[in-house]
C-alpha cells in the first residue's frame, strides 16, 4: 500500500442463528428444503397476521453481546425497515433501529507484526432474513421464501480497522465466538455468515473520514481479505490520478478477483424506520441477564490461556487446539486417557488434522474416538510399541475405531526390547555389512542410521529404536 | 408542517406508485390539509411525555423455539397467478 495513505474499514456481519424455528413463526429454518415448503401465512406476509418473537433469538443475541463485551440494553424494541423487494413479502424487514439489544462492545486482535488492535463494536441487533431470488432462469425472477424470517443478528463494527488483515482477524474471531457459543454454524460458503465491508482511504494524519464504498458478495474469509485489499488499491489509484471516490456499492467477483459497481437500485436508501407496533418491547431484567450469562461457555481466548498454563503447551499448539470448540473438547478428552499433554497435542495437530484436511471433514465426524487416540499414545509411552508402529497402524485404527491394544496384540506388533533377541539380529547385520562397519569405525558416525534402519527392517519395525541404538554402538565398537 | 411537491414525488417513488402532474398537485394539497389538521396536536405540551409505542402495556411476549408444521407449497402459492409449481414468479429483478 502507498505509504501516504491509510485505509479505514468497518464490517457489517450477519450471522444466521441456529434456532429450530424462525424468528416470528414456527416454520423450520432448515437449509436446503424444497422451495417454499418452510412457509406459513406469517412469514409469507399475509394481511392481518401477527408475529410472536422466538425467545431463543433474544437469548442468543444477548449471549453474543456478553461474549463481545457489549452492554446489554435492559429494554430494546423492534422497528420496521421499509423497502420493496420481492424477497421480502411484507414490504418491510422487521429489524431493530434506535434501541438494539446490544451496544458498545469490542474485540482485540493481534496482527502478524505483533501489534494488538482494539476494535470497537457499535451494536448487535436482531432481525429477520429475506428470501432467496433466483435470477438465472429466463426472463423472470423466481422467489423462494423458505429463508424469509430465519433469525439473524447483525454485528456492526466501528470503522476501527486499518488493514484487510485486521478485518480478516476480526471476522475470524467473530466466527470462532459464534461457533463456541453454538449459536451459528459460521459457514460463509452456505451464507449462514455474511460480511459486508465499508472501505475508505485517507492521508495519514488526516482525522476526518473519506468517502466510503460498500463491498459485498464475499463468500469466504480469504475473499474478504482479498476484496478489501483490491478496493483499497482501487481507491488509492483513483485519488493518485486526481479523481474522486464515489459512494457506491461494489460486488466482489471471486473468479476475476476484482470489484464491480452494483447496478444501482433506483430508489434511494430511505428506509423510514418506525417502531414495530406488532411486537412488544423486550425487557431483560437482572435475573434473566444472569441466567443467560450462566450459559456462557469458556471462550476461545480464555481456553487458549488455560491450555498454556494448565497443560504447558506452546502458544502455537494452544491456538490451534482451541481454534474451534469441538477440537478443543476432543483434545481434553484425549488427555483424560493419557497425561502426556504434548504428545496428545502433536498427534492431533499432525495426524488428526491431516486426515480432517484430506477428507474435508470436521472433528465431530472424525472416526477415531478421543479415548482410543489416548490409548494409542499410552502404548507408545509405556514402550509397548514404537512411535513408528503407532503411525503405521493409525490408518487401520482410524478405519475400525478399535482399541489399539487389541490390534497391536492381534498383529503381534509389541515392541522388542528384549536385548538377546535384538543382539542376534544385530550380529547378522554387522557381519553382512562389513564395508559400512569400516566406515563407522573410521569416524563416520552417521552410518549408525544405516544400521538402525537395517535392524528396524529386519524386526519389521518392532525393535525399540532406543535399545537398538545403544546395542549397535556397543557391538560396533567391539568390531575394532 | 407541510410537504413540497418534490417530497410527494419522492414518497410516491418509494411506494412504487406512479402519478401524473395533476395527481401530484392534488395529493400535495390533500396531504398538506391532513398535516395542517394533525398540526393541532402540536399545540399540546408533550415535553415530559414518553412516546407511546403500543396502545396496551406489555413486554416480553415470546414463543418457545418449537418447530410447527408449515403449510403446503401448493397452499403457499395459491393466492398468485404468477408462479411455477414451486416458486413465486416476479418480473426480472436486475441485480
Amino acid at each position: 500500500m502507498n505509504s501516504k495513505y491509510e485505509a479505514v474499514i468497518g464490517l457489517e456481519v450477519h450471522a444466521q442463528l441456529s434456532t429450530k424455528s424462525k424468528i416470528f413463526c414456527g416454520c423450520s429454518t432448515k437449509f436446503g428444503s424444497n422451495p417454499n415448503s418452510n412457509v406459513c401465512p406469517i412469514c409469507l406476509g399475509h394481511p392481518g397476521v401477527l408475529p410472536v418473537l422466538n425467545k431463543k433469538v433474544v437469548e442468543y443475541a444477548a449471549l453474543m453481546g456478553f461474549a463481545t463485551n457489549c452492554k446489554i440494553r435492559e429494554r430494546s424494541i423492534f422497528a420496521r425497515k421499509n423497502y420493496f423487494y420481492p424477497d421480502s413479502p411484507k414490504g418491510w424487514q422487521t429489524s431493530q433501529f434506535d434501541e438494539p439489544i446490544c451496544e458498545n462492545g469490542f474485540l482485540d486482535v493481534t496482527t502478524s507484526d505483533g501489534v494488538e488492535h482494539h476494535l470497537n463494536i457499535t451494536r448487535i441487533h436482531m432481525e429477520e432474513d429475506a428470501g432467496k431470488s433466483i435470477h438465472d432462469k429466463g426472463s423472470e425472477t423466481l422467489v423462494d421464501l423458505n429463508r424469509t424470517g430465519v433469525p439473524l443478528i447483525e454485528i456492526v463494527s466501528e470503522p476501527d480497522m486499518r488493514s484487510a488483515e485486521e478485518a480478516y482477524l476480526y471476522l475470524t474471531k467473530l466466527k470462532q465466538i459464534l461457533t463456541y457459543l453454538n449459536i451459528c454454524d459460521g459457514n460463509m460458503e452456505e451464507g449462514s455468515l455474511r460480511c459486508d465491508a465499508n472501505v475508505s482511504i485517507r492521508l495519514k494524519n488526516e482525522t476526518s473520514l473519506g468517502t466510503k464504498t460498500e463491498v459485498k458478495n464475499m463468500n469466504s474469509f480469504k475473499n474478504v481479505e482479498k476484496a478489501i485489499n483490491v478496493e483499497i488499491a482501487r481507491q488509492i489509484e483513483i485519488v493518485e490520478d486526481g479523481g474522486r471516490i464515489i459512494q457506491q456499492t461494489l460486488l466482489w467477483d471471486a473468479d476475476l478477483e476484482d470489484v464491480f459497481p452494483m447496478r444501482s437500485k433506483e430508489e434511494s436508501h430511505d428506509y423510514r424506520y418506525f417502531p414495530e407496533p406488532d411486537l412488544m418491547p423486550i425487557v431483560i431484567n437482572e435475573n434473566w441477564r444472569n441466567e443467560i450469562a450462566e450459559n456462557l461457555p469458556e471462550l476461545p481466548e480464555v481456553r487458549k490461556n488455560r491450555f498454556i498454563s494448565e497443560f504447558k503447551l506452546p502458544e502455537y499448539d494452544a491456538e490451534i487446539l482451541t481454534s474451534n470448540r469441538p477440537l478443543a473438547d476432543y483434545y481434553e478428552k484425549v488427555i483424560t486417557v493419557t497425561r502426556d499433554y504434548k504428545s496428545a497435542s502433536n498427534w492431533i495437530m499432525g495426524e488428526v488434522l491431516k486426515v480432517l484436511k484430506e477428507d474435508k471433514i470436521e472433528i465431530t465426524d472424525f472416526p477415531l474416538s478421543a479415548e482410543n487416540l489416548g490409548k494409542l499414545i499410552e502404548l507408545i509411552n509405556n514402550n509397548t510399541i514404537s512411535g513408528q508402529i503407532a503411525k503405521d497402524i493409525f490408518p487401520e485404527i482410524l478405519k475400525t475405531n478399535e482399541d489399539p491394544s487389541k490390534i497391536v496384540r492381534e498383529k503381534n506388533l509389541v515392541q522388542i526390547t528384549d536385548t538377546s533377541k535384538l543382539e542376534g539380529i544385530i550380529s547378522t547385520i554387522i557381519s553382512s555389512n562389513q564395508a559400512q562397519v569400516q566406515q563407522y569405525l573410521s569416524g563416520k558416525d552417521s552410518v549408525i542410521g544405516f544400521f538402525v534402519g537395517q535392524v528396524m527392517k529386519a524386526s519389521q519395525g518392532k525393535a525399540n529404536p532406543k535399545v537398538v541404538n545403544e546395542l549397535l554402538k556397543k557391538k560396533l565398537i567391539e568390531q575394532k | 408542517m407541510s410537504v413540497t411537491k418534490n417530497e410527494v414525488e419522492h414518497i410516491a417513488k418509494l411506494a412504487k406508485l406512479k402519478f401524473n402532474e395533476n395527481e401530484i398537485d392534488e395529493y400535495t394539497t390533500q396531504l398538506n390539509q391532513i398535516l395542517t389538521y394533525v398540526d393541532k396536536l402540536n399545540e399540546l405540551d408533550t415535553e415530559n411525555i414518553k412516546p407511546l409505542l403500543h396502545p396496551v402495556d406489555g413486554e416480553n411476549v415470546f414463543r418457545e423455539d418449537v418447530q410447527k408444521k408449515s403449510i403446503s407449497t401448493e397452499d403457499a402459492l395459491k393466492n398468485t397467478l404468477y408462479k411455477t409449481d414451486k416458486y413465486f414468479k416476479v418480473p426480472k429483478v436486475i441485480k
